[in-house]
């Protein structure tokens, strides 16, 4: 039994001020067995895609797209599966499965009796979130492109355009997790979410509602995140897109700020 | 000479108008096993949490290792090997793998964890396990790997926040065997708990906590020499004749406890003092002669018991 090395394994100095990407190896190393998990999360908007872009689309045939040329509404409604995923996968992975960690396992109380800090935590798996986004919007953009609903070499933006929603959702979704008290508070997440993926320009054009509730719906984060892809996806890129990015944008660092701080006051008591 | 691996002056905890802890000091030197023993409630966890730096000071002065917790936390918990209260060990993840991302928290390398977890494996009698996940665990396999956990970084102070509670007796004389050999090779430990007999087992020295503050301090035989006689006879009677006999205690032993359930005589002389109890007419349904132990000294200074 050698647990009584003399040699010091870990020295003051080498504390390093940035871990977060410690929170990643672990979840790396958990969902190396988790792979099916994964994968409902690639084929979940796919499924989506078929049924309502190739389904209802057949139906529907060409549909004014932003800037009010007609696109297929395949094409039209593609980007916005794409949004709603990386909103939903975002969520989950900050409400749920964070709270379950939180509350039940106790999980982050023993991972700060190590040099790991709130901070790592905060940002650790709202990265986590947006890594496994990364990898489903681009799973997306491919089965787009392959299915010629991409009219522009843009798409690809929008991988990194599908990141931003997940961030701004995701640091959210973790702040409000910090709020949660039982698992009866999960309802109110899909109360939240549920409108916002059938209301934010998702499955239609907003102008077939009058002014009033044109604007009410544009303070949705989803339509915010759904105009920017499909800007790119269909290649028609103007100014507003800075708007759109600047709120998703706005909307992420504050939830983040708020999810680091709550964390902090409940671990660190 | 001694070091101090922790000095407290004053160390004080409140939840906005409840003290947990209240201006305690104590002093704990490198290479031995202290122990914080008190009920549930007395302030001997936030105590932990101060020392393990997740919780923050409300007033009074605390160093560890030298360093302050306030601004250097992380350089303290490196140094640090957590054992808590519950078991807080990740689901998702197979004994080994338990081990493994704590060294990685540490920043240790991989090359320096591996045959480490071998070793700690070894130790927490595991190694079997190696590749199970945790949740079939039994209760005390899980407390070993906790325990093996806490050890990933060699650390310089281990913190176990009531090792024991909840094993059965099987489980806990395991695991007393594991931090016997922890102490034997001069890991210095802080143990708290509620149980007198693992802190007279496990301790060098101990402070006794209720409500917060300390009510005494020193070796268990020292704490049992000084508050508690030598011997103590329990004496448990038929219902209703327990309050009739209360009253021809007088002068009997050196001190007696009336409890709820039965009488407790400390004395220095057993055999004459349950003379006097034959003498007396006093006739209990059972009689238990024992040596005295740190409860005895828990209830002489507080009035009550360790665990209700």
């Amino acid at each position: 039994m050698s647990v009584e090395a003399p040699s010091r394994l870990t020295p003051i100095g080498r504390v390093t001020p940035f871990r977060a990407q410690r929170i990643w190896e672990k979840n790396f190393i958990a969902y190396r067995r988790l792979w099916k998990v994964v994968f409902s999360g690639f084929f979940e908007p796919v499924f989506y895609l078929f049924a309502v872009g190739i389904g209802v689309g057949a139906l529907v045939g060409d549909v004014p797209g932003p800037g009010g040329a007609l696109v297929p509404y395949a094409a039209f409604v593609a980007p916005a599966m794409m949004a709603a995923s990386a909103m939903n996968g975002a969520v989950i992975e900050t409400t749920f499965n964070i709270f379950f960690k939180l509350k039940f396992q106790k999980v982050y109380e023993g991972v700060l009796t190590t040099p790991m800090q709130p901070s790592d935590i905060a940002i650790g798996e709202i990265g986590w979130a947006l890594l496994r986004g990364v990898l489903y919007s681009t799973a997306f953009v491919v089965v787009m492109f392959a299915m010629g609903m991409t009219r522009s070499w843009l798409a690809f933006l929008a991988i990194p355009a599908a990141t931003l929603v997940g961030f701004a959702f995701g640091a959210v979704g973790m702040a409000a997790t910090t709020y949660m008290r039982s698992w009866q508070d999960f309802d109110l997440v899909t109360l939240v979410t549920m409108p916002l993926f059938l209301f934010s320009g998702t499955f239609y054009p907003l102008d077939v509602y009058p002014p009033f509730i044109q604007n009410v719906a544009k303070i949705s984060p989803l339509y915010h995140g759904t105009e920017l892809l499909r800007g790119f996806t269909l290649g028609i890129v103007d100014w507003s897109m800075l708007g759109h990015t600047g709120f998703l944008l706005v909307m992420g660092l504050v939830g983040a700020a708020v999810a680091n701080r709550r964390l902090d006051g409940m671990l660190r008591k | 000479m001694s070091e101090n691996l922790v000095e407290a002056r004053g160390l004080t905890k409140k939840f906005d108008d409840f003290v947990a802890v209240d201006a305690i000091d104590f002093d704990i030197k490198k290479g031995e096993a202290f122990g914080f023993l008190g009920p549930n409630g007395a302030g001997k966890t936030s105590t932990m949490k101060m020392i393990t730096t997740v919780s923050p000071i409300t007033d009074g002065k605390m160093t560890v290792f030298g360093l302050d917790p306030n601004t250097q936390g992380r350089a303290i918990r490196s140094r640090l090997g957590v054992v808590p209260q519950e078991d807080n060990l990740d689901l998702e993840l197979t004994v080994a793998e338990n081990l493994f991302i704590y060294g990685r928290y540490h920043d240790m390398k991989k090359s320096e964890i591996n045959p480490r977890i071998d070793d700690l494996l070894d130790f927490a009698q595991l190694s079997e396990r190696r590749d199970s996940r945790v949740e079939p665990l039994s209760g005390g396999m899980k407390r070993r790997l906790t325990i093996a956990r806490a050890l990933i970084n060699d650390p310089d102070l281990i913190i176990l926040d009531e090792p024991t509670t909840g094993l059965d007796p099987q489980a806990r004389h395991l695991l007393w065997d594991r931090l016997y050999r922890l102490k034997r090779d001069g890991a210095t430990l802080i143990i708290t708990t509620h149980y007198m007999d693992e802190a007279e087992q496990l301790c060098d020295r101990l402070v006794v906590m209720d409500e917060g503050r300390i009510v005494a301090e020193g070796s268990p035989r020292q704490l049992i020499d000084e508050y508690a006689p030598r011997e103590v006879i329990e004496l448990r009677f038929q219902e209703g004749e327990k309050d009739g006999a209360a009253l021809k205690l007088e002068g009997i032993a050196n001190r007696s406890e009336i409890l709820a359930d039965r009488i407790l005589l400390y004395t220095d002389d057993a055999d004459t003092t349950q003379e006097r109890l034959h003498n007396r007419g006093i006739h209990p349904e059972q009689v238990l002669v024992r040596r005295s132990t740190l409860e005895d000294v828990f209830l002489k200074l507080t009035g009550r018991r360790l665990i209700d």
